[in-house]
């Protein structure tokens, strides 16, 4: 769906997005995650055909964004960063002038935008002036109008910004749902809402990109080497005794808790999952086992590791 | 032309439907009432044999409408736009850069020219209660006092446009546009010129001289040198206004 080959895109002399190669499959969820300034907007807009790019090739369905613009923008749904609505419209009139912008029919935008309005729940505030709606509508009114002249692809930059709890779950489940029938590349800089709601993650720094993998393989990176933490009805001296020394464990700590409870943290060597192990070691007659579970690396570790080695290199 | 047609509607909408448009429209007419109590004494008694479309541009409210109205008509145009954002939304969509120019341009040409529509209506009132002659309200000197409307207008139509395009600031493209609008006005005003000019010099200044085009129009003349003028100079900012929205690819 979208192939993107040595993409580089210079400002005035500041270069925001360096050599960049990716792919991007039919019907993938793609998330383009990265801190801000790292170069996510900029591809997308490139993407979008809105800026040019200053060397690479990019290409949308097999059409080249630059010189096949007009045939890859009726491809492509885009909502750019902040969601800009004209305040002053009503939400299906504004929907209908952008089924028709982008070449509907007068009764295909018609029923395009009903379909829309359905999908994006905005039923009931079809006749509302945009400007008085709240901002978990205006983003669904930014999603429905990438949606209604039903594109291979929709481009979506930071859809879940600045929205409460409650909008924030349900446009992740209208991302979710469009999933299936339209190829979705969404960037953001909030990481559980890429293991939420995408398949494939491209990670990005300083315009280049540090990692691409589907979210499952990220996820078991993650987990790796996560510590293994129980919480234990048993003498402190006798834990010590019993798990100092083993060679399945890199280190140890045992913090005293409420009464006799111990608070056992283990980071495994080799990072193997020592719980199975561990409740077996801890089966002694009088001991009490009240927790055992994993901890795990946050996502917000991984970047932050994935980008520090890039910087040390 | 779908796409146009579309966009032109939108356009029209955003003035029509807008507070800065009624005002505007209020302020002209405010203006040309103005003119008309200038121009009803000097009807009085004496009899007149030059059209009274003429009248119009011979007192300042005219120029002062031009001056003022077109530049708040057109700011918004490219300007707000891209200040909130739309614009991008608006050139991803599979819109030619040559059709949101265009359908920005008209849509302001048109709202220029509806503003300008009831003051037809002044001018019947003036037929019906004054001892005007015959000469004075023929149709077709309505008819050329308004194309030379549509095509002045027109000029500075574009040439706000052009300055909106330039900028995210409504203020800064209000700003630039009078600013030109005022310097091409001055140009019609040869007798600003201190030193004595020779004739070549005098007649490029006649060429350039929207007062004298204006009162051609006013008397029912329809010089195809003015008319080219107004033409050529509207292309030439709507094609500049073009370059400038183009541009963005350029970087």
């Amino acid at each position: 769906m979208i192939e993107v080959t040595d993409l580089t895109k210079r400002y005035a002399g500041r270069v925001a997005v360096s050599h960049v190669s990716f792919q991007v499959g039919k019907g993938q969820i793609v998330g383009l995650l990265g801190p801000n300034g790292a170069g996510k907007s900029t591809i997308l807009k490139i993407l979008s055909c809105f800026l040019p790019a200053s060397a690479g090739t990019v290409k949308v369905a097999g059409l080249d964004v630059f010189h096949e613009a007009d045939e890859v923008r009726r491809r492509i749904g885009y909502m750019p960063e902040h969601n800009p609505l004209p305040l002053d419209m009503r939400v299906r009139e504004y929907l209908k002038f952008r089924a028709r912008l982008k070449g509907l029919s007068r009764s295909a935008s018609r029923d395009r935008v009903d379909v829309v309005l359905n999908q994006c729940s905005l039923l009931d505030v079809q006749k509302r002036i945009i400007g008085q709606l709240s901002k978990g509508f205006r983003q669904r009114v930014g999603l429905a109008d990438a949606l209604v002249h039903e594109p291979d692809l929709v481009i979506l930059d930071e859809p879940t910004i600045g929205l409460d709890p409650n909008q924030l779950r349900a446009v992740r489940q209208l991302i979710k749902e469009l999933g299936k029938r339209h190829t979705i590349l969404l960037s953001t800089h909030i990481l559980p809402e890429v293991e939420m709601t995408c398949s494939h993650v491209l990670m990005l720094d300083h315009g280049r990109i540090v990692a691409s993998d589907s979210t499952e393989d990220l996820l078991k990176r993650v987990f790796h080497g996560g510590p293994v933490i129980t919480e234990v009805l048993a003498p402190r001296e006798a834990l010590l005794e019993l798990l100092s020394d083993r060679k399945e464990i890199e280190s140890l700590d045992v913090s005293p808790m409420d009464g006799d409870w111990n608070r056992v943290i283990i980071q495994p060597s080799n990072g193997h999952d020592l719980r199975a192990w561990l409740h077996g070691e801890l089966a002694h007659p009088g001991w009490q086992l009240r927790e055992l579970s994993r901890g795990r690396h946050t996502l917000e570790d991984v970047f932050v590791k994935l980008t520090r080695t890039e910087k040390e290199e | 032309m779908q796409v146009y047609l579309t966009l032109l509607r939108r356009e029209l909408g955003s003035h029509f439907l807008s507070m800065t448009g009624y005002v505007i429209i209020s302020t002209v007419l405010g203006l040309v009432g103005f003119s008309i109590m200038d121009i009803l004494p000097k009807l009085s008694g004496t009899p007149m044999d030059t059209p009274i479309t003429e009248m119009f541009y011979v007192t300042l409210y005219f120029w002062i409408i031009l001056l003022l109205t077109t530049p708040v008509i057109t700011m918004r145009t490219f300007a707000q736009e891209k200040f909130s954002g739309t614009f991008e939304t608006l050139m991803t969509a599979p819109v030619s850069d040559l059709q949101v120019v265009l359908a920005k341009f008209s849509a302001g040409l048109m709202f220029f020219m509806s503003a300008w529509a009831p003051v037809a209506g002044y001018i019947v009132f003036l037929h019906r209660y004054t001892n005007l002659g015959a000469v004075a309200l023929q149709p077709a000197v309505i008819a050329s006092t308004y194309l030379g409307l549509a095509l002045i207008g027109g000029l500075f139509i574009s040439l706000g446009c052009f300055a909106s395009s330039l900028t995210k600031s409504q203020l800064i493209a209000s700003a630039v546009s009078c600013g030109i609008g005022v310097m091409l006005f001055l140009l019609s005003m040869r007798s600003l010129v201190p030193m004595p000019m020779s004739n070549w010099e005098a007649d490029v200044f006649a060429h350039l001289s929207m007062t004298e085009h204006l009162e051609d129009f006013a008397r029912g003349i329809v010089s195809l040198s003015a008319v080219t003028y107004y033409v050529t100079a509207t292309g030439f900012f709507l094609y500049l206004t073009l370059k400038v929205v183009e541009s963005r690819r350029w970087k």
